[in-house]
């Protein structure tokens, strides 16, 4: 009964979601205040039948229905409650539910903070969101409902993937797709703009904190990925260049992008016509990482045989999309021209060149991605495009970025010249570079050029991050949350550069057969293996190594690693122990046992591993900060005096300016 | 073109988009032979198994990897290490064998410089469009006056 009822809701959902759309849209087309104010109450109704439906399946989880086909297949009686609800996102039906819901969370966002938006446009971006709405729900209705019943059910559930049961990947598929939903919000308000035929710097303004607040969204989301892949996998990795993982970094990369084109629309209302471009790109390519990631499509190519459907709505779903916005782009972003110059090192041209470096990176990882693809089909052969290749893609646009980072950030609006507080610029290079020459020659023993350009630029960052601040302090001016905000995102992109750098260079990961008693030295560490027993846990049951780690005859830590086995599905998994501190990781997973008692160990040393996650949540605190800026909850007047007519002029460098 | 061909065609590019976008198994390959006796022949091992791809995996190195396969192609290079050959030589052992998609770090040729060059090109690609922004924008009236405005 409930599930008929999840299932019913979803309908009503998707009926007031047309209705958003249709009222939305067309009433701001004809004009119709009537008609427009259909779209706000449509939303709330949406938001509730769809939240009803997610709760419905929510429920079914949590009582074990098993006469529900994706309960079945994701559950079971021995799991965990909390895993239970994680399962409901654990494969593709839930997936694309908790899409659709947080869509409707977003949208109901929209709707509550639009009022002081000029009407007709509020209405034309609620309209948008219902289309999108609208295609998400007819895509899980038709193709992939989470509903469907198992007649006669099962007696118990096929469980969840025991890789999956793990706190930080429960939570990491909420974060990420509310990032890749928070998207859409910036591609309706873009789309918006364009059928206005009209975008000022009122709408920048308004368009920003939305957009951060998906990126901030998405960043906790790809770092909780990051941080599971690390100790969950086993291997110590945190980064693997896997096509999943760069289906979530490229939308993050365009959206970071976007971010900072958005601030000169802001500031200057010129790149218009760009910020646009990128975000419909963010948008598309958060789109097109859902379908890669959990669509089933592309996981075998049974599911495009047995069920072609599901496909063909992905393609024509993204197609229409991106197709059709792309089109209302060419049609409308030329009139969009506004001249309005910028010296060279002006805040305008630093943006300028993050922006050209990011998306440099965002197409290079797309390339990376599909050129075994292209290769393939063209029969020029099959290559492999693995971490040597990507890492290359991803260095050569990024360290001239951190430089233009380090300066950037005191660059002045217009004219090309630095601010007062950037006098020790230059010094605080060069200190970076002794610093950086010192840590690896004394701490890390041997110097490597290109880290340690990484760790000079990194600690360049952070130094030149707080000059802003500790100048406006020491002067007594006031810090605005703007200000704060960047300079914390900035930290954060410098604590990222140190911890990569390092970890990548100086990590130890070695394989070893171990006997209880056995004792293996990394890094002046030696982990000694003491023994092994067996525990149980809720839902599997282990054999535990002891392993303690001594450093010059002291103790440092004790660790426990697992090796878990899972009856259900009949698979093991391994469970890594680590000792964290500030400087290191210690990292020990357990392989196979390898008979008379030995077992094969993966043992690691991790230098300064934590300050890659850590780097990245600083961001995230930054961007939050950065969108609590006062200038953004001033209520928008609703005639917007700042709209500047565009000029009948050509657009000299189409796609950029 | 015929439709045996675009079917074809439309068969190779499932194939391969699936081979592509698999997600990462949870499996992991450790090592059951601990280490070899020579460090710097161990650390050579490692550097190698690093480089190669497991082919019947979804994107995992041979040193990642649990499969059969992949315990073999260690095997191998082991012995191949052993008996005192090249690194290059066990790269272009590996190659002949199993082609250019057993190398995760291809050589530089003809048709890798598409992959190879891509960071290259694209960073000269930007830069134009950087100096052509410029070029333009820097002509054009700075706006000062608008600044008096409500910011």
């Amino acid at each position: 009964m409930i599930p008929e009822l999840g299932m019913f809701a979803l309908i009503l959902g998707l009926l007031l979601a047309m209705a958003q759309a249709f009222f939305g849209l067309v009433g701001a087309w004809r004009e119709d205040p009537a008609w427009m104010s259909v779209a706000r109450p449509a939303v709330a109704g949406q938001f509730v039948f769809v939240a009803t439906g997610f709760a419905c399946l929510v429920h079914s989880f949590v009582v074990n229905d098993f006469s529900v086909l994706y309960v079945a297949n994701n559950s079971n009686t021995e799991l965990p409650l909390f895993y239970r609800v994680a399962a409901v996102w654990g494969a593709h039906e839930g997936s694309l539910l908790l899409w659709v819901t947080i869509l409707a969370i977003w949208s109901l966002a929209v709707a509550a903070f639009s009022r002081g938006l000029p009407p007709r446009f509020a209405s034309r971006v609620l309209g948008v969101l219902g289309l999108v709405s609208t295609g998400f729900l007819l895509f899980t209705l038709w193709t992939s409902n989470p509903f469907k019943r198992l007649i006669p059910a099962a007696a118990d559930g096929a469980s969840l993937n025991p890789i999956l049961q793990d706190f930080a990947l429960s939570i990491h598929p909420p974060m990420l797709y509310t990032g890749y939903v928070g998207f859409s919000v910036a591609f309706a308000f873009a789309v918006a703009a364009m059928l206005e035929g009209r975008l000022d710097q009122a709408w920048a303004k308004w368009t920003r904190p939305w957009t951060i607040c998906a990126w901030i969204f998405q960043t906790i989301g790809i770092t909780l990925g990051s941080w599971w892949a690390y100790y969950e996998l086993g291997w110590g990795g945190w980064w693997f260049w896997d096509p999943v993982e760069n289906a979530s970094f490229m939308p993050w990369l365009i959206g970071t992008a976007l971010i900072h084109s958005l601030s000169v629309t802001e500031k200057r209302g010129i790149f218009k016509s760009w910020t646009l471009l990128l975000a419909i790109f963010a948008f598309s390519l958060s789109l097109i990482g859902t379908f890669l990631v959990r669509s089933g499509v592309l996981v075998s190519v049974h599911s495009f045989a047995t069920d072609p459907k599901r496909g063909l709505f992905i393609l024509a779903g993204l197609l229409v999309t991106i197709g059709g916005s792309l089109g209302l782009y060419a049609w409308r972003a030329p009139k969009l021209y506004v001249p309005g110059g910028f010296e060279l090192f002006s805040r305008e041209f630093f943006i300028l060149v993050n922006n050209v470096l990011l998306v440099s990176v965002a197409g290079l990882v797309l390339w990376g991605t599909l050129a075994p693809l292209f290769y393939e089909l063209l029969g020029i052969g099959k290559i492999s495009v693995g971490p040597p290749v990507f890492n290359l893609m991803f260095l050569v646009p990024m360290l001239p970025m951190m430089v233009f980072l380090a300066i950037g950030m005191h660059s002045a609006w217009r004219r090309g010249k630095l601010s007062v507080a950037a006098k020790p610029i230059w010094w605080l290079l060069a200190a970076g570079l002794v610093i950086a020459l010192a840590v690896q020659r004394w701490i890390y023993g041997s110097v490597h050029l290109v880290s340690m350009v990484g760790l000079a630029f990194g600690i360049w960052i952070m130094f030149s991050s707080l000059l802003e601040p500790l100048q406006r302090w020491r002067k007594g001016q006031r810090m605005t949350a703007a200000v704060a905000g960047m300079a914390i995102a900035h930290f954060g992109v410098g604590m990222f550069a140190i911890g990569v750098s390092t970890v990548n260079t100086y990590k130890i990961e070695k394989d070893a057969a171990m006997k209880p008693g056995a004792v293996f030295s990394i890094a002046g560490y030696d982990f000694k293996f003491v023994s092994a027993h067996d525990v149980a846990g809720p839902n599997y049951e282990a054999v535990q190594a002891l392993v303690t780690v001594t450093h010059d005859g002291k103790l440092v830590a004790t660790l426990k690693p697992q090796k878990r086995h899972f009856a259900v599905q009949q698979t093991d998994n391994s469970h890594a122990a680590i000792a964290v501190n500030a400087g290191r990781d210690l990292f020990v997973a357990m392989g196979d046992p390898l008979g008379d008692g030995a077992w094969s160990m993966r043992i690691q040393y991790k230098p300064l591993v934590r300050y890659v996650w850590l780097g990245a949540l600083v961001m995230a605190i930054g961007g939050a900060v950065a969108a609590s800026d006062k200038r953004y909850r001033v209520k928008a007047p609703v005639t917007t005096a700042e709209a500047i007519a565009p000029p009948p002029k050509p657009d000299p460098a189409p796609g950029v300016a | 073109m015929s439709r045996g061909v675009g079917a074809e065609l439309a068969r190779r590019a499932a194939a391969v988009i699936a081979g592509v976008f698999l997600i990462v198994a949870s499996s992991q390959g450790l090592d059951d032979h601990g280490q070899l006796e020579n460090p710097a022949l161990q650390a050579r091992y490692e550097h190698i198994t690093q480089q190669l791809r497991c082919l019947v995996c979804q994107n995992e190195t041979i040193a990642d990897s649990d499969a059969e396969l992949a315990a073999e192609l260690r095997d191998e290079v082991r012995q191949m290490l052993i008996a005192g050959k090249s690194d290059a030589a066990i790269y272009r052992f590996m190659r002949a064998r199993y082609g250019e998609f057993v190398l995760y770090d291809p050589p530089l040729d003809a048709r890798t410089i598409f992959i190879w060059g891509a960071p290259f090109a694209l960073l000269l690609i930007g830069g134009i469009v950087i100096y052509r922004v410029l070029r333009v924008r820097s002509r054009m009236p700075l706006d000062d006056e608008q600044e008096a405005g409500p910011k």
